[in-house]
């Protein structure tokens, strides 16, 4: 299947107007709060890891950030209703159907467990730091969740790019939410103690590096808005940090606490730019109605080539570390 | 309560646009602004929006057109009021996440306003591009089949404002009936490129509660050529998602375990 367009077919529309709308988000809320929600749930996986492993520095770092990214989450989501004061509408039904149900759901359990585990970090009370371990080992099980789901957000919409990248984008957003938590922990995280955040980004990095590759090339038409413009520039920068980052940090980030570092903040920049540049990619599928007319033509030509033929590869489902 | 539709037959519209009036009149759909001139022929309203929940298109093509003097280069008009397909699988309904859309006892989609949180998950949803955003109001607006109307037993306003009965509304069963025949009529008439859309319920969505007679392939017309219900893949979706989270959490493990061994 190739992603360019066969010389005889004939491409109409209705004065070149989109047949979708753009979504209605606002690429600082909802790009940001796919990083921050990633950023979050990792972390709170590293943290019961550190917890478990006597890393008390480690596990400082990480359940902090998670606090500090769930807080941002949080805020972005609500900041991105029509209406914020009707954020409580969420929780009137739970539809599986809806991702952004489920979603909604996954925070309010997920939340409340982040602050009980970071509380126990900032206030010295005995009763919390008793219940710190189990609700951060509860934060890990749920954040793995909170980092993944909102790739059936994306996914679970009429958007080509995103729509056309469900099968990879768990994997992208699993990956690029273990390289942003890694490295942030590598950053703020004493060297003696911050073996294992080093390792997960690095490998969380090499996962996520070729999950992205394996959706860019999956041959769907809409693939070529993640290759033009602005999703591109993004795309681009986000392999270029995440590579450096992981590079930096893999070679010199267990005997330097700067490159450690500076690996790190290249990582999580690196997460940033993968958010911003997929959800700018869809935004730009929706607009050219072409990405909605071609495949669909196709598959209703021919039922065996539809564009959404399964494609089960070895590089489709890389894991995660 | 059987199941009500709209079929649309776009062979008589005559571009009126009586439809789009009477729905804005009826629902007191707000204008979008100042009427500004598009230059997509006679049609202004240019897409379905929160303001617009009927929008009839205009498209002129170059055609062959006989003569005494043998074929003579012609213009020809295709007009076609689009509105919502109250789908039967509508993704629109399927992800919102607060419940506000909801299936009527009518077979119809319909938005409660007073629970839209206006999240927008609807907006990106919908294959046709259909429900939209009001942006100063931040809730979602689109046709509702005239619920109001459909509970006292009435037609919703723009089929019975329609002039030339290119609006048909009705027991969907029925319709589909009626549109089948008009479509072999067309056939017979020489007009070979008739054709339904969204009639069968074995599309993408299910069938639509509104499908149409076309004279032109659909995009032609701004629609998708075969749209499908988003939430058919949701079941992979979830299947992938909780695979990449165990892989997440299984990473993490390796990672410290590996510090021992
Ligand atoms: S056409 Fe769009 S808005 Fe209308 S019912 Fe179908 S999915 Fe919903
Ligand atoms: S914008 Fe309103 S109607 Fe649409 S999905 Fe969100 S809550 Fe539901």
């Amino acid at each position: 299947m190739s992603p360019r367009r066969g010389p005889e077919e004939e491409f109409t529309s209705y004065y070149g107007r989109p047949i979708l709308k753009a979504p209605t988000w606002e690429p600082l809320d909802i790009a940001g709060y796919l990083f921050a929600g990633g950023l979050a749930g990792a972390s709170s996986a590293l943290a019961a890891g550190a917890e478990l492993t006597g890393r008390p520095a480690l596990a400082r770092s990480t359940r902090l950030t998670a606090l500090g990214a769930i807080g941002v989450s949080l805020a972005a989501l609500v900041h991105d209703l029509g209406r914020p004061a009707r954020f409580v509408n969420m929780l009137r039904v739970a539809k599986p159907t809806s991702p952004m149900s489920m979603g909604s759901w996954l925070l309010a359990a997920y939340s409340p467990l982040v602050g009980l585990a970071a509380g126990a970090e900032l206030v010295s009370l005995p009763m919390l730091r008793r219940v710190a371990p189990i609700a951060g080992r509860g934060a890990a099980v749920l954040g793995a969740g909170v980092a993944t789901y909102t790739a059936a957000l994306i996914g679970d919409t009429a958007v080509p790019t995103w729509h056309d990248g469900h099968r990879h984008l768990p994997f992208v957003f699993a990956g690029s939410a273990a390289a942003s938590a890694g490295g942030v922990a590598s950053a703020l995280t004493p060297l003696a103690q911050s073996g294992p955040a080093r390792r997960v980004a690095v490998g969380a990095a090499v996962a996520e590096l070729a999950a992205t590759t394996a959706m860019e090339r999956s041959g769907h038409l809409s693939t070529q808005t993640l290759r033009e413009g602005r999703a591109h520039t993004l795309m681009a920068s986000a392999k270029v940090l995440t590579g450096v980052g992981a590079g930096v940090l893999g070679a010199l980030g267990g005997r330097s606490r700067v490159a450690a570092a500076a690996g790190g903040l290249a990582l999580a920049a690196g997460s940033v730019c993968l958010r911003f540049g997929i959800f700018e990619a869809g935004r730009a599928s929706t607009l050219d109605p072409r990405y909605v007319i071609e495949p669909q033509r196709r598959s209703s030509r021919s039922p065996s080539a539809a564009d959404s033929a399964p494609s089960e590869t070895a590089a489709d489902a890389p894991t995660g570390g | 309560m059987p199941r009500v539709g709209f079929f649309t037959d776009t062979s008589v519209c005559i571009g009126c646009k009586a439809c789009e009036v009477a729905c804005k009149e009826w629902n007191a759909v707000p204008t979008k602004g100042a009427l500004e001139l598009t230059g997509e022929s006679f049609d202004n309203t240019s897409e379905l929006s929160a303001d617009s929940w009927r929008h009839v298109a205009f498209i002129e093509q170059q055609v062959q057109t006989p003569s005494e003097n043998g074929p003579q280069e012609g213009v020809r008009w295709l007009m076609s009021s689009d509105v919502c397909k109250h789908c039967t699988h509508s993704a629109c309904l399927d992800v919102c996440p607060t419940g506000s859309l909801f299936r009527t006892e009518f077979g119809t989609v319909v938005v409660q306003q007073d629970i839209c949180n206006g999240c927008g998950y609807c907006v990106s949803a919908c294959p046709y591009g259909v429900i939209a955003q009001r942006e100063d109001d931040g809730r979602v607006f689109k046709c509702t089949m005239c619920y109001d109307r459909l509970k006292v037993g009435s037609e919703p306003a723009c089929a019975q404002a329609c002039p030339t009965q290119s609006i048909q509304f009705g027991d969907l069963d029925e319709l589909r009936e009626r549109a089948q025949t008009r479509v072999e009529e067309l056939h017979a008439a020489g007009q070979d490129k008739a054709r339904l859309y969204g009639e069968s319920p074995d599309d993408g969505v299910g069938g639509a509660g509104a499908f149409f007679l076309l004279l032109d392939e659909p995009e032609v017309y701004g629609l998708p050529p075969d749209p499908i219900v988003t939430t058919r893949d949701l079941g992979a979706m979830w299947r992938r998602v909780g695979a990449a989270g165990a892989a997440l959490l299984a990473g993490v493990a390796a990672a410290y375990l590996s510090d021992r061994g």
